[in-house]
């Protein structure tokens, strides 16, 4: 059953998974679609070119601007996973190629994947890759990283911690990471993806040396993204060709879909007060009534919600005896779409690695749903996910007992 | 009904999954993931648990319009079917672990687990028939594709079981199926049909048990014994290497007196014996199985029927008997073949069948001759 009256999803349904992706603003698809009807690639030297050259700079003013960048600091890129794998792996090689000592990589054991399975294909090369362990909440205790600088500081060549959390929405203390590792001359490099929008992400502040973005986690189209790095950071390429990125990133550049990123980070940052303060409203609403009905589920993550601790469109809730799957299935024939964590590629659910970094035992990483509020949602998103809650869970424990799913396991190892 | 079809990412269990929908069923289908590491597992067309085969079973749920989710199967899996395998063949046994994963996976797991979310019956792409029976039972009986027949593997399924599952191509020939998916468009429709064991990637059994079992393994090595003398004829390297009726691989240096081949006749594996012979010697009429599942009643009088003592075997014509509480684990199932057969393996299912009709399936434990037991 659906609620095709109140929805707010793309297909009619509830759409409670905007950190997996978030709906386009309208604003980003005209722009987007108005630059697809233009020739011209911004390389060529012509009237055509320099016209499609000026949109992509125009762009990069407008990016930069919003996060608190100088424009020549935003190297566009095909996403969130590129930027990423440029980042940690760019770096390491440059840093490393200066100084042969510099073989350490310190991060957390909360990454997203683009970050860890890079870190994990240089530690098969001879990096040695140290991953930090975080609190119950999922945080980054800044004191096990200061240990990990000061035993050699000397040998890191870099740190990246993500500037909060795709799947339990925890904000990480980016600035004392910044401090703590600028003391040693290390760079940071932090995976914004899911920040931008949701909190403040001021690129100079902070101190950053480099800072991931995507489009479509934020109202803009999917294939986009960006690293943004400080100009004196050296960056060694991923992609060779023609060097149309500062020469860190070579590709034809994309400027219908760099105008659509643009007008996405424009907005998103423009409007985030109030929708900030909007989704963390709904999202306290959803909790407080989810637990009503469901007098047993666990928030995941960090219980105080406040926008220095949480993604205001976070919710990550543990229900004990469910499986993930089940309660994901149900609640989508019912037409209210969410998650069981970060999507995966093969469709193989996977306990995740946040929640076991975290202290979750697999039984209770299982049986957890993440609901990510965005732009669209809507107080009747919210109703329509209360009202279905209370029979999914229901179901959901009695093909958990069924199955036999978390027999044997102790239940005291309930997260946050 | 609501029906969840489980999709292999074959072309059988995607034609029985759109048949469920024409029929008026609400339909969803799902692809079991059987192992954490699917490349581990056959690649490409021969298995049914890659990450290609999940694709191609989303896309035919996609082609048929149905929603489609991977359900977690893989710790029931390793623990029911891999440990199994690895236990049975450690004791000396040759087991079926396809019939295992249809018991323990397929049905069992994925039913319970569908009827407590909801659904009504589970469809698969299995070969098999099922008709009405007298007082309500449902029956299950070999299909009309005698070539696919998979009944066999199915005989391990209680009534219960039955009563939720849906096989609908058991009237249908290969052929049919694959022209029927050529026709709905999909893309499985020229997909080689599965063979060997799926978590076995290199097809290489003994390799790939020497690697897992390791020293257990290496215990059940031992001596090859003639059949009738006693005398010792050789080495081996492990009984898991060996199957009953087996001829090939056994090295023995020197040939028979009569110049005959030799076969494995008796597998030993606690002292890792392996007694060979003649191939006559191979033969049996009398069969003792455990571990009976009956697909209706259990039989009270001796059956006159048939049974089938591998896959892919023939049928023999015999007389069954049910023996209450007769074996530790509970009855036993005694079986009389009318004309002797060979190379019957312990741990394999004998399915007993009354015409086309299954009867039940039990796990065989002892295959000899009735001469050589004085009955």
């Amino acid at each position: 059953m659906t609620h095709p009256t109140m929805s707010s999803g793309p297909s009619g349904s509830v759409y409670l998974d905007h950190a997996a992706s978030t709906p386009m603003y309208p604003e980003a698809v005209a722009a987007m679609a108005e630059q697809l009807t233009r020739p011209g690639n911004p390389s060529s030297l012509h009237a055509s070119g320099r016209a499609a050259r000026r949109v992509v700079e125009e762009s990069r003013e407008t990016i930069a601007d919003a996060i608190n960048a100088r424009p020549g600091e935003v190297v566009f890129t095909s996403g969130g996973t590129e930027s990423d794998n440029l980042a940690v792996k760019g770096i390491y090689w440059a840093r490393r190629s200066e100084d042969p000592r510099r073989t350490r990589i310190l991060s957390t054991a909360v990454e997203h994947h683009a970050v860890l399975d890079s870190l994990h294909w240089l530690e098969e090369r001879g990096a040695e890759v140290e991953l930090l362990p975080v609190n119950r909440c999922g945080r980054l205790e800044t004191g096990a990283l200061r240990e990990a600088i000061e035993r050699d500081p000397g040998s890191v060549a870099l740190v990246t911690a993500m500037w909060a959390n795709n799947e339990v929405g925890t904000v990480q203390p980016i600035a004392q990471v910044v401090a703590i590792a600028h003391e040693h001359g290390i760079p940071v490099h932090t995976d914004a993806v899911q920040a931008v929008g949701q909190v403040e992400v001021d690129f100079a502040r902070t101190g950053v040396d480099a800072l991931t973005l995507t489009a479509h986690k934020i109202g803009g189209p999917v294939g986009v993204g960006a690293l943004v790095v400080r100009r004196e950071l050296d960056v060694t390429p991923l992609l060779h060709g023609g060097g149309q990125e500062r020469d860190i990133r070579s590709g034809t550049i994309d400027a219908p879909a760099i105008r659509g990123f643009a007008t996405a980070v424009e907005l998103s940052v423009k409007r985030r007060p109030e929708n900030a303060a909007r989704l963390a409203a709904l999202r306290d609403d959803l909790l407080r009534r989810v637990s009503q009905v469901v007098p047993d589920a666990v928030l995941n993550g960090d219980k105080n919600c406040s926008l220095d601790n949480r993604l205001p469109g976070n919710a990550h809730i543990q229900f004990p005896g469910c499986e993930g799957d089940s309660l994901l299935m149900l609640l989508d024939a019912r037409g209210i779409e969410c998650s069981t964590g970060s999507a995966c590629s093969a469709g193989v659910p996977q306990p995740s690695h946040v929640l076991l970094a975290m202290g979750a035992d697999e039984v209770a990483a299982r049986s957890a749903l993440r609901f990510s509020l965005g732009h669209t949602t809507t107080q009747a998103d919210v109703d329509a996910l209360v009202e279905a809650i209370g029979p999914v869970v229901e179901r959901a424990r009695a093909a958990g007992v069924a199955s036999g799913f978390g027999v044997g396991s102790t239940s005291t190892a309930k997260v946050g | 009904m609501r029906v969840l079809a489980a999709m292999s990412g074959g072309v059988d269990s995607a034609v029985a999954a759109a048949r469920a929908a024409d029929a008026g069923h609400d339909v969803t289908g799902i692809h079991l993931a059987l192992s954490r590491n699917p490349k581990s597992y056959r690649t490409g067309a021969r298995g049914c648990c890659t990450i290609e085969d999940s694709n191609d079973a989303r896309r035919a749920a996609d082609v048929i319009g149905i929603p489609f989710y991977v359900w977690d199967m893989s710790d029931r899996f390793h623990e029911d079917v891999v440990e199994d395998f690895m236990t049975e063949y450690a004791e000396g046994r040759t087991p079926n672990p396809c019939l295992r994963c249809n018991e323990k996976i397929k049905v069992a797991a994925v039913l319970e687990r569908a009827v407590a979310l909801g659904f009504d019956a589970v469809a698969t792409g299995h070969y098999a028939r099922l008709a009405p029976g007298p007082d309500g039972l449902v029956e299950m009986h070999r299909a009309a594709d005698m070539g696919k027949d998979q009944s066999y593997v199915l005989g391990v399924l209680t009534q219960d079981q039955l009563r939720h599952s849906l096989f609908p191509l058991g009237d249908s020939r290969k052929a049919q199926v694959r022209a029927e998916a050529e026709e709905r468009g999909l893309s499985v429709a020229k997909k080689p049909d599965s063979h060997d064991i799926c978590f076995i990637s290199d097809g290489d059994t003994g390799g790939w048990l020497q690697e897992k079992l390791g020293e257990r393994v290496a215990a059940t090595a031992g001596e090859i014994r003639d059949h009738a003398t006693g005398e010792v004829l050789g080495t081996h390297e492990g009984t898991y290497r060996y199957t009953i009726g087996q001829r090939k691989g056994l090295r023995i240096g020197r040939p028979a007196p009569d110049g005959r081949p030799r076969y494995v006749l008796d597998i030993e594996p606690v002292s890792g014996t392996l007694t060979v012979g003649p191939r006559e010697e191979l033969t049996v009429d009398h069969v003792t199985a455990f571990r009976p599942r009956w697909c209706g009643t259990v039989p009270a009088e001796p059956l006159e029927g048939t049974v089938q003592l591998r896959a892919h075997g023939e049928e023999h014509r015999a007389t069954v008997h049910v023996v209450r509480g007769a074996g530790e684990a509970g009855d036993e199932v005694v079986i009389e073949l009318h004309e002797a057969a060979r190379g019957i393996a312990p741990g394999q299912a004998a399915v007993v069948y009354d015409g086309t009709r299954v009867v039940g399936s039990a796990t065989i434990t002892k295959a000899a001759r009735r001469q050589r037991q004085g009955a």
